[in-house]
């Protein structure tokens, strides 16, 4: 659907030249939900404007489904950004419109008659939850609400790919999630491709299927999102994995606990996918002469299986501890000894 | 009371002159609204990082407007008055006055259009752009219905600007309030027709004054 091929974007200042995106190569297939993820400066919004040809690569391709953005020009452009739709962190709706003017905007754009128009805003209002509020202007909405003026103004035309520029960027938690699921709801009913970049791990973690980790204007690290969780490799990927499965704090309260049990063995677990969801206490503490206690811990969902880390003490005979260990290892479960007391 | 207090007013070229700074100014008012929003399109629109980016003709048209913005009004009807006698045929008159008017405003409020345009976010742009809109759609359903309270509170500033202009250009020949003023009440020492036609020019400010503000306030859903 997306094909990105050797793609540069260098801007000249007077200071020098700043690679913005930097030799990128992605596919993203048909359906997918795929998110780029990194700090603010990294080139992933540079990079999500080239895929609608808001900005132009100084080298190299993409091609968005069939269509080289890179490449087309005028009315051929034009007809390509309909079915390359965008929503945006400030939501950018006409303040000068009502809900239903502004999710019919690009209805107007792309010369629908003003019978259908009508029909389809109907739908598309009742399809993100806007009942009742047609009539309202922007100013008199909430932020949730907007960003759902935004997805429906983004869907009116059918488009293949849905781009999110930081969509939920400027949403409390709880609208965040609300949205979120919006939009996994959209991606698993209309099949739409969907492009994501953001900063914040939990987006990732709860709707993607595949990310990408950019830094530096390169892509650092890319695949499934429970592998990346499971395995990340390059530095920053670990930081953002922190950011979602463990506890803030986390440094610090293990710390306090080393000191406070003195005995035993403080273990950090690391589960993934269907060994999360196994009793793997209950087999310990039934196995072997041992006492667990619970210090902290979480479990994630991904899109494609859960991901979680617990922090356990683990008690007894040294011997029977060291077996239990080696169980844990045998359950296909992460574990790391965080210290010897 | 009237007459005790204003006895020299003769009321039906009062009347009259009313009229004449009346249809000056609306007709005034509507060309600059249309010339300067065209030429406060043009200036937005060719600006660094628009849509229509040419810093040459962004330079010629700030060029003119400053220009124009810059000299005294009074000045610009005498160095208009070759101009206005080949487009009319003559120099006196109100529509004698009008060239002058138009030109005299509408790059004062061509400046105004530019910083209404300029206030507009950068991002509704760019949505519209993303959606596949053509500039003319861009220009016509974002750029002016989203600035159109500024552009509408734009006018009203020159507008009453006009009306003072009107009554500068009947010093020289226009008709209207400013000439009856000059004319009946300055040059005869009849201090109560000057006060008069004073009174009616404030009137007529505080109208359009008013039909501004209700505009802007009806369309500003911000």
């Amino acid at each position: 659907m997306i094909s990105i091929k050797d793609v540069k974007k260098i801007y000249s200042s007077k200071k020098g030249q700043v690679k913005a995106v930097d030799e990128v190569n992605l596919e993203i297939k048909e359906g997918e939900i795929f998110g780029v993820i990194g700090y603010s400066g990294a080139g992933k919004s540079t990079l999500i404007r080239m895929l609608n040809g808001l900005e132009l690569p100084t080298q190299g391709s993409v091609t968005v489904a069939g269509n080289e953005v890179s490449k087309i020009k005028g009315s051929k452009l034009r007809k390509a950004r309909q079915e390359i739709s965008m929503i945006f962190q400030h939501f950018n709706l006409l303040w000068s419109r009502t809900v239903r003017e502004n999710i019919a905007f690009p209805l107007e754009i792309a010369g629908v008659s003003r019978q259908e128009r009508l029909k389809r805003v109907d739908e598309l209002i009742k399809l993100v939850g806007l009942e009742g509020r047609e009539d309202a202007y922007p100013s008199q909405l909430s932020g949730g609400q907007k960003q759902r003026v935004g997805i429906a103004r983004a869907l009116a035309n059918n488009p293949k790919v849905l781009l999110c520029d930081e969509a939920t960027s400027a949403l409390d938690p709880q609208t965040t999630d609300s949205i979120l699921e919006l939009l996994v709801d959209i991606n698993e009913r209309l099949g739409l491709t969907i492009v994501l970049i953001t900063h914040e791990m939990h987006v990732i973690r709860k709707i993607c299927h595949r990310v990408a980790v950019m830094e530096g204007g390169k892509i650092v690290e890319i695949g499934p999102v429970l592998d990346v969780f499971k395995n990340p490799k390059a530095a920053i990927t670990k930081r953002f994995v922190q950011q979602v499965t463990e506890p803030e704090e986390t440094k610090e309260t293990i710390d306090h606990l080393v000191d406070l049990y003195p005995h035993g063995k403080v273990v950090q677990l690391g589960f993934v996918g269907e060994s999360a969801e196994q009793p793997l206490i209950t087999n310990l503490i039934r196995n072997f002469q041992v006492t667990v206690n619970i210090l902290q811990g979480k479990i994630s969902q991904t899109q494609n299986g859960s991901y979680g880390t617990l922090f356990i003490h683990i008690d007894g005979e040294a011997e029977e501890v060291a077996k239990a260990i080696e169980f844990i290892h045998s359950q296909q479960v992460g574990v790391e000894v965080i210290s010897n007391a | 009371m009237l007459n005790e207090w204003f006895p020299n007013v003769k009321w039906d070229s009062m009347w009259e002159a009313t009229m004449e700074t009346l249809y000056m100014t609306t007709i005034s008012v509507l060309a600059t609204f249309i010339l300067g929003a065209i030429l406060g399109l043009l200036l937005f629109l060719t600006s660094k990082g628009n849509i229509w980016e040419n810093a040459v003709i962004n330079k010629i048209i700030s060029a003119f407007v400053n220009i124009f913005r810059s000299i005294p009004f009074i000045i610009l009807i005498v160095l208009l008055i070759p101009f206005t006698k080949f487009l009319l045929g003559t120099m006196i008159g109100e529509d004698a006055a009008l060239p002058a008017l138009i030109i005299g405003a509408a790059p004062f409020y061509a400046r105004m259009v530019e910083i209404g345009l300029r206030e507009i976010d950068k991002g509704v742009i760019e949505a519209a752009k993303s959606m596949g809109a053509k500039t003319s759609t861009i220009i016509w359903k974002v750029l002016l219905p989203e600035s159109m309270p500024a552009l509408v509170s734009g006018i009203t500033v020159t507008a009453i600007a006009l009306v003072g202009y009107t009554a500068m250009a009947g010093v020289i020949g226009a008709g209207g309030l400013g000439n009856l003023a000059y004319l009946e009440g300055f040059q005869r020492s009849r201090n109560d027709v000057t006060i008069m036609a004073t009174i009616i020019i404030l009137i007529i400010v505080f109208i359009i004054q008013f039909i501004g503000d209700f505009i802007t306030a009806k369309l500003d859903k911000r």
